[in-house]
């Protein structure tokens, strides 16, 4: 885990985190307008549904009389031995874990087994159906929070169909050098090959052109809502937009100068039907892969000066590259040949 | 063109492919005079490297004639006598700045799957794995050398292709191995493994000062080359106990460094040495470690263990226990060829070395796959193959 310099312990935060609570004040700036369940902090309620998963399943191990007694269901010691088991690995993988969603998501699967135990026990109950009914409510209760918390846990598509991620890679440039490159966003087809184009309309406005499946077309227009120069630049899309998004770009100055950390967050909000299924396929199901391996093509573009394939070599078969191992070039370089993109080059090669 | 693929274990085929061209800005295309088989081709040609493809073009030590640059290569023109280093090294990154070109961060396209193996991606090579980048090799009549303007050096007219070839790998590898050592006055060298980068290996560590360096191995001719090429003193490991035998020459202390030039593939008689072939061929283990086993318990209290041997996945069994409470200090990594091209230019151009004395086999390009088939078997006391295209006999 990074630590930062004392004096910063707010900073102090894992990576993860750090996104996390910057969605946090994006919302809290009214960037984007959330339901009000959605500002309950995750991660505390994430911990408070491990060690209630940990108490529960200990109670099932351990006193599984008392429990059958006090839900008003027959006594059953290897059942109730079993979902304590379940009710405790899951406890200690949220506790244990930097990124608890999957394990959010086993309670979900868990409260839903729970929910179909005490229906049939609601049907075949005796004179304690009232208790059972009570307890029931409740577990219905629990599963709204565990579901709540893995939604908000979960990389990737959040409520309402707001996809957010965000990945951080380090350039050996200074925070100067890459912030004059990420400023003019002209420059974002070249490492993100998703973008056709994007063309600056006026100071703070752009317009934005993605490729998107079948030879479609996703364009929309954007504005700069902050930019610190050397430091951050942060953007949303225009209303009206068919894709919705907003996000950061922060640059951070290595620790004695070692080059930048270019940290990247966004939030992209797809819209319904076909067009939005396609924006979604765009986006990839994970969003956060796509943003690393643009950070990685735009690290080679700093760096190197420009972005190494294989593509077009030769090979003692069919294609150039190996449909098995090099899915990520081949993919880059159809999507437009980081050759052929370069004009300077192509000028050369006519002289 | 003609290029050496890869088609599966055992199997390789000199076979008609595309000419090599120029793909990205920084790149040359290199007319191929001479090229050589590595032993850890050999890992490739044993199938035991996972991310092979049919029809990879092999080979990473070559050199040859600049016959076109890319835009963006200022410092070499057609014509230009280059031998290329076998990792692919951007020049700007952290690494490539420090030095570390085998570490280059920019030059994998597949970085992904590296990094899941081993949490970071190393440089991309030539003629090797998807993993690390599946760049077409040098074992083709040209070849193609991304970011040629770092991974090249410019040879003079006047010397040897066979002196100069081996600054594309083996020569800095064996002495990396020997730098790691920090050699000091007196200090006895112990090197598993008399293949070529062990012979260079031995031969560096003269170089560096090293007062005995003891040479382990089995085939006789192999150590018969480190005794009269390098001055070592060798042991035989079939005919002797290496652990007592090391102790016996440097009375109990142990060598000061240890060098294992044998990596992934050790040859080990006996019980342990079946257990590791028996789970590398079910899979459960990637490599068969044993001398790495060896190194650490013969290597002195707080010496150092210098591994330029290859090694691939997840090892069994090695004595971290000895490692920890004997202090010992271990030096390991791809080369950094780049590093080391000048300085050992000069020392070949000075005489201090002819690299040349590795060489036993000279065949055309046309017959890599009975060149592979020989240096497996140490066929003709076969040590190391020089493959020239365009060659028409054999030598």
């Amino acid at each position: 885990m990074t630590t930062y310099p004392t004096g910063e312990s707010s900073r102090r935060l894992s990576e993860s985190s750090l996104s996390v609570q910057r969605w946090r004040q994006d919302r809290g700036n009214g960037l984007s307008p959330q339901a009000f369940l959605q500002d309950i902090n995750g991660e505390d309620l994430a911990r408070f549904l491990g060690w209630f998963s940990i108490g529960l399943g200990i109670t099932e191990v351990f006193a599984p009389g008392a429990l059958a007694r006090l839900l008003g269901v027959k006594k059953r010691p290897a059942l109730f031995g079993f979902l304590g088991i379940r009710e405790i690995t899951a406890g200690i993988g949220i506790l244990t874990v930097r990124r608890p969603g999957i394990w959010l998501w086993s309670r979900v699967g868990g409260d839903m087994m729970d929910l179909a135990l005490l229906g049939l026990a609601l049907a075949f109950a005796r004179g304690t159906r009232g208790r059972v009914g009570a307890v029931t409510a409740a577990v219905a209760g629990v599963t709204a929070l565990d579901l709540l918390c893995s939604e908000q846990l979960t990389d990737g598509v959040g409520r309402g169909g707001a996809i957010r991620t965000g990945r951080s890679i380090h350039v050996n440039r200074s925070p100067e050098e890459v912030y004059n490159f990420w400023k003019n966003c002209e420059n974002f087809p070249r490492f993100m090959y998703h973008l056709e184009s994007v063309r600056m309309a006026g100071d703070k406005r752009s317009h934005w052109v993605a490729k998107a499946p079948a030879g479609m077309k996703v364009e929309w227009d954007a504005e700069t809502t902050q930019d610190i120069p050397n430091e951050r630049i942060a953007w949303r899309s225009l209303e009206g937009s068919t894709v919705s998004n907003s996000g950061e770009v922060r640059f951070e100055r290595g620790p004695s100068g070692r080059g930048t950390i270019v940290r990247v967050a966004v939030e992209y909000r797809t819209p319904a039907g076909p067009i939005g299924a396609a924006v979604a396929k765009l986006f990839g199901r994970e969003p956060g892969q796509q943003i690393k391996q643009d950070l990685r093509r735009f690290k080679q573009l700093m760096e190197a000066g420009e972005i190494l394939t294989t593509e077009g070599q030769p090979a003692g078969r069919a294609r150039s590259t190996s449909l098995k191992f090099d899915a990520s070039s081949r993919r880059s370089a159809h999507a437009k040949g980081a050759f052929e993109r370069s004009e300077a080059f192509q000028k050369e090669e006519r002289l | 063109m003609k290029a050496n693929c890869w088609y599966g274990k055992h199997d390789v085929q000199v076979t008609q492919v595309p000419d090599a061209k120029i793909i990205n800005r920084r790149d040359a295309v290199v007319k191929v005079t001479s090229t050589a088989i590595c032993g850890s081709d050999l890992h490739l040609y044993n199938g035991f490297i996972p991310t092979m493809e049919k029809g990879d073009i092999l080979g990473h030590e070559f050199m040859g004639e600049v016959v076109e640059v890319g835009p963006e290569v200022k410092n070499l023109r057609s014509g230009d006598r280059v031998v290329v280093g076998f990792p692919i090294s951007c020049g700007n990154c952290f690494f490539c700045q420090k030095q570390m070109f085998s570490l280059c961060e920019n030059s994998n396209p597949n970085a992904w799957i590296a990094q899941k193996l081993m949490g970071h991606s190393p440089a991309g090579l030539f003629g090797y794995t998807h993993m690390l980048g599946g760049f077409a090799g040098g074992q083709a009549e040209y070849v193609r050398v991304p970011f040629a303007d770092v991974g090249t050096i410019k040879i003079p007219d006047g010397i040897d292709d066979e002196k100069v070839l081996f600054l594309s790998d083996i020569f800095p590898t064996g002495y990396m191995a020997a730098e790691s050592c920090n050699i000091q006055p007196g200090d006895t060298i112990a090197v598993w493994g008399c293949g070529p980068v062990g012979q260079f290996a031995i031969a560096s560590a003269r170089l560096l000062g090293a007062e005995r360096v003891i040479a382990i191995d089995r085939f006789p001719e192999r150590l018969r080359m480190a005794r009269s090429k390098s001055g070592a003193e060798t042991i035989n490991y079939e005919e002797a106990d290496v652990y007592e035998t090391l102790m016996d020459m440097t009375g109990g202390l142990g060598p000061d460094a240890c060098i294992d030039a044998v990596g992934m593939e050790a040859h080990m008689p006996g019980l342990l040495g079946a257990y590791d072939r028996v789970k590398q061929a079910i899979m459960i283990e990637t490599d068969r470690p044993a001398v790495l086993r060896q190194v650490i318990l013969a290597c002195r209290k707080g010496g150092t263990v210098s591994i330029p041997g290859v090694y691939g996945g997840f090892d069994d069994k090695i004595p971290l226990g000895a490692l920890m409470n004997k202090a010992l200090t271990i030096k390991t990594g791809q080369t950094h060829v780049q590093r080391y091209f000048r300085p050992l230019l000069e020392r070949i151009q000075k005489g201090d070395i002819d690299p040349s004395f590795v060489v036993t086999h000279r065949l055309a390009l046309e017959a890599a796959p009975e060149g592979y088939e020989m240096f497996l078997n140490k066929q003709d006391e076969c040590i190391k193959v020089v493959l020239k295209p365009g060659m028409t006999t054999y030598h």
